[in-house]
């Protein structure tokens, strides 16, 4: 159990009497990239809101480090160095870049900030040539960045990306996938994203689940399931992008 | 193509004739607007009849002024500014001059030395005016909007009921000094401590609102202050006011009491007048006003000051970067309503009377209008905005020469409104985000260098 970093149990959440997720089962050990491919609506987001806790489940459990935070406030497992770069990226628009990667740091009150930033600025030299321009004045590719940047900057424990692919040029998004895999492998980050664009997903993460209508149908190894040929079937037809 | 053919001469004759034309539009649109309007009056003559009144001379004059008004924009003031648009888009980047870089160190100096000054050009007695009428009320809504841009300029918290605070401010003072008879010293720190648990009791219910909503709802907050104030005549003497309330004294040191045995003048052997103790108000309300920017400014560069500005960016944001929005919310209005506490107890020390008609919504609206035209979250923008709108409306009343113009009956500052109104839409039109209307950055990697993405607006990509 002790290596079971994440642990979402028979969770479910509803948007009023919409039910969004159905029973979801979901572990992501420490050390591990993990992601969750499905089509749109069928509820990725919300399971990483709801391990968030905006909304919380109704019914199951999330447990993080064997502490369960199912009815914690957003700020309070935050604080437990869940970091998210949550979907739509949600930087501060008019603050400049540094300012943004300052707000990452808040929890340690900016007591490790000069380090993380250099660290941050060699992942992506592209912020460091941007850093005193406004957030929303950069590109989509720059402000994807500076969200997993700025989420970085809480030396999170686990990582949870919300669809960091998109919008964006095929290039830009190898250029991040290759960030969060030396990440991973270089300060051993347990990273949790969610994802349309399945080929790179799979590609990237050790282990892989497929949503479909808020419930996990099938699970397994990244090679495994790119291998599939029902989810070749359904999200890698068309070509790998 | 025949647009390639066009010479500047042919396009200059074009600019002309479109001018001339677009002129003329204006001037037709303004006829049938102010035909009835102007042109027409109801009166009534000595037998009480109601008679019409034509004004063809008038109405003229509008006419003409709309006509040749378009004529000008189109035909010059508009190529002019787009001349200057595109020299300024090619002329490199200057360093600000001297004058623009100190420009917070040399306001702050020359209203130091303006009662001085007014002293000696005006006299003690011909003082007062722009001391008082000008210093102080430019002062008074400096410091109101520098607070009230906490909490919307800052946090983002659109508050239309901030004129609550200034109120509860100035009755703790005029309540507890005519009750209890506590000197102003000790009684404007806690008015601001009310202000700030009044700020706290508001803020809880409306933590889930944002925008609109929240905007109604202290909308609201800021009517019910007003109307306790009014029927509660037990305790606030209703529609009467307070009247009476005592001055402030230097410290305790000298009073300005005529009948007090310290009283200024007296103590220092100086012929009695009024103008010390308005020069004495100055001089505090100058104070306040500037623990209220040295205060903001320092707040911005700590945790919670970013906090707020985070908040207003991005609620979600915040909460996923482990930042309590509650306790944020909460400390945004608090700090806000405190120094709103602090600007009524100094209005109560300054006029001697506090009545409910002090603070009803027009005053929150006017603070708010100073906020957004200044450019939310810029101090000096701000401070500009007011000079320009309360010190406005006081020239108003000086304008003496108007009456020559439009007849004895004129009463200029009965425009006020109507003159704030346009010169809000004109100024909204000319610069969108207010007088300063880029935020500044408060944290730097190693020094600030002027980057081309400070002078772009922001976008979505």
């Amino acid at each position: 159990m002790s290596d079971n970093l994440l642990h979402v149990k028979d969770v479910e959440t509803y948007y009023g009497n919409i039910r969004a997720l159905g029973g979801v089962e979901v572990e992501v050990k420490r050390g591990e990239i993990v992601c969750m491919i499905g089509a749109n609506g069928a509820g990725k987001s919300t399971l990483m809101m709801t391990i968030c806790g905006s909304p919380q489940a109704r019914t199951g459990s999330v447990t993080f480090e064997g502490q369960d935070i199912t009815r914690m406030p957003t700020h309070e497992i935050a604080r437990l160095r869940i970091a998210q770069s949550p979907e739509g990226r949600r930087i501060f628009p008019r603050m400049t870049v540094y300012e943004n990667l300052q707000m990452g740091a808040s929890l340690d009150n900016l007591k490790y900030f000069n380090e993380d930033v250099e660290k941050i600025f060699t992942l992506f030299p592209r912020l460091k040539e941007r850093q005193s321009q406004r957030g929303g004045t950069l590109s989509g590719g720059e402000q994807q960045m500076l969200s997993i940047g700025r989420a970085l900057m809480a030396r999170p424990k686990l990582l949870l990306l919300d669809e960091p692919s998109l919008g964006l040029a095929p290039l830009i998004v190898k250029g991040i996938f290759a960030a969060i895999k030396k990440l991973n492998e270089e300060e051993g980050l347990t990273v949790f994203l969610v994802e349309q664009n399945a080929f790179a997903a799979l590609k990237l993460s050790h282990r892989g689940y497929v949503m479909v209508n808020g419930k996990v149908t099938m699970s397994g190894s990244g090679r495994e399931l790119l291998a599939n040929p029902e989810v070749r079937a359904a999200y890698l037809e068309g070509g790998h992008h | 193509m025949a647009n390639m053919t066009n010479t500047p001469e042919s396009a200059g004759s074009n600019l002309m004739a479109r001018a001339l034309r677009e002129g003329f539009y204006a001037g037709l649109v303004a006829l049938g607007l102010f035909v009835l309007f102007v042109g027409l009056k109801t009166d009534q003559n000595i037998l009480n009849e109601l008679i019409l009144v034509q004004r063809w001379g008038l109405l003229a004059i509008f006419v003409v002024i709309a006509a040749v008004g378009r004529f000008l924009s189109v035909a010059f003031i508009r190529p002019y500014l787009a001349e200057r648009k595109a020299e300024k888009a090619a002329a490199p980047v200057k360093d600000a001059n001297f004058f623009v870089r100190n420009f917070s160190m040399i306001a702050i100096a020359v209203l130091i030395v303006y009662p001085p000054i007014m002293v000696g050009l005006f006299g003690f007695q011909g003082s007062l005016k722009w001391v008082d009428n000008f210093g102080i009320q430019i002062l008074i809504y400096v410091m109101l909007a520098w607070g009230l841009n906490i909490v919307v300029g800052l946090a983002g918290l659109l508050d239309l009921g901030y004129v609550a605070f200034y109120a509860v401010g100035a009755y703790s003072y005029a309540l507890l000094s005519s009750h209890f008879g506590l000197s102003f010293w000790i009684l404007l720190p806690m008015a601001g401590i009310f202000a700030a648990l009044w700020g706290v009791i508001l803020g809880f219910p409306v933590l889930r609102l944002k925008g609109d909503y929240l905007a109604i709802v202290t909308l609201a907050f800021g009517e019910i202050i007003r109307l306790v104030l009014i029927n509660w005549t037990a305790v606030t003497k209703g529609t009467f006011g307070i009247s009476g309330i005592a001055k402030a004294s230097v410290f305790g040191i000298w009073s300005f009491d005529v009948s007090a045995t310290n009283n200024f003048a007296k103590v220092f052997g100086l012929p009695m007048s009024s103008s010390y103790y308005k020069i004495f108000l100055f001089y505090l309300i100058l104070a306040l006003c500037l623990l209220t920017a040295f205060v903001t400014i320092r707040l911005r560069r700590m945790p919670i000051g970013r906090a707020w500005e985070a908040l207003r960016e991005d609620e979600i944001a915040c909460r996923s970067l482990g930042i309590n929005t509650v306790t944020t919310k909460l400390t945004a209005f608090a700090t806000g309503a405190m120094f709103g506490g602090f600007a009524g107890s100094f209005f109560a020390v300054r006029q001697g009377f506090v009545s409910p008609e002090s603070f009803v919504f027009l005053e929150s609206a006017i603070i708010l209008a100073i906020v957004v035209l200044g450019g939310m979250g810029s101090l000096i923008g701000i401070a500009i905005a007011a000079t320009l709108m309360i010190g406005g409306t006081e020239l108003l009343r000086e304008m003496e020469f108007l009456k020559h113009i439009f007849g004895p009956d004129f009463t200029p500052e009965l425009y006020r409104m109507l003159i704030f109104g346009l010169a809000m839409i004109i100024v909204m039109v000319w610069k969108p985000r207010g007088f300063v209307g880029s935020r500044e950055p408060t944290a730097f990697l190693r020094e600030r260098k002027s980057v081309s993405g400070s002078f772009t607006k922001e976008g979505h990509g």
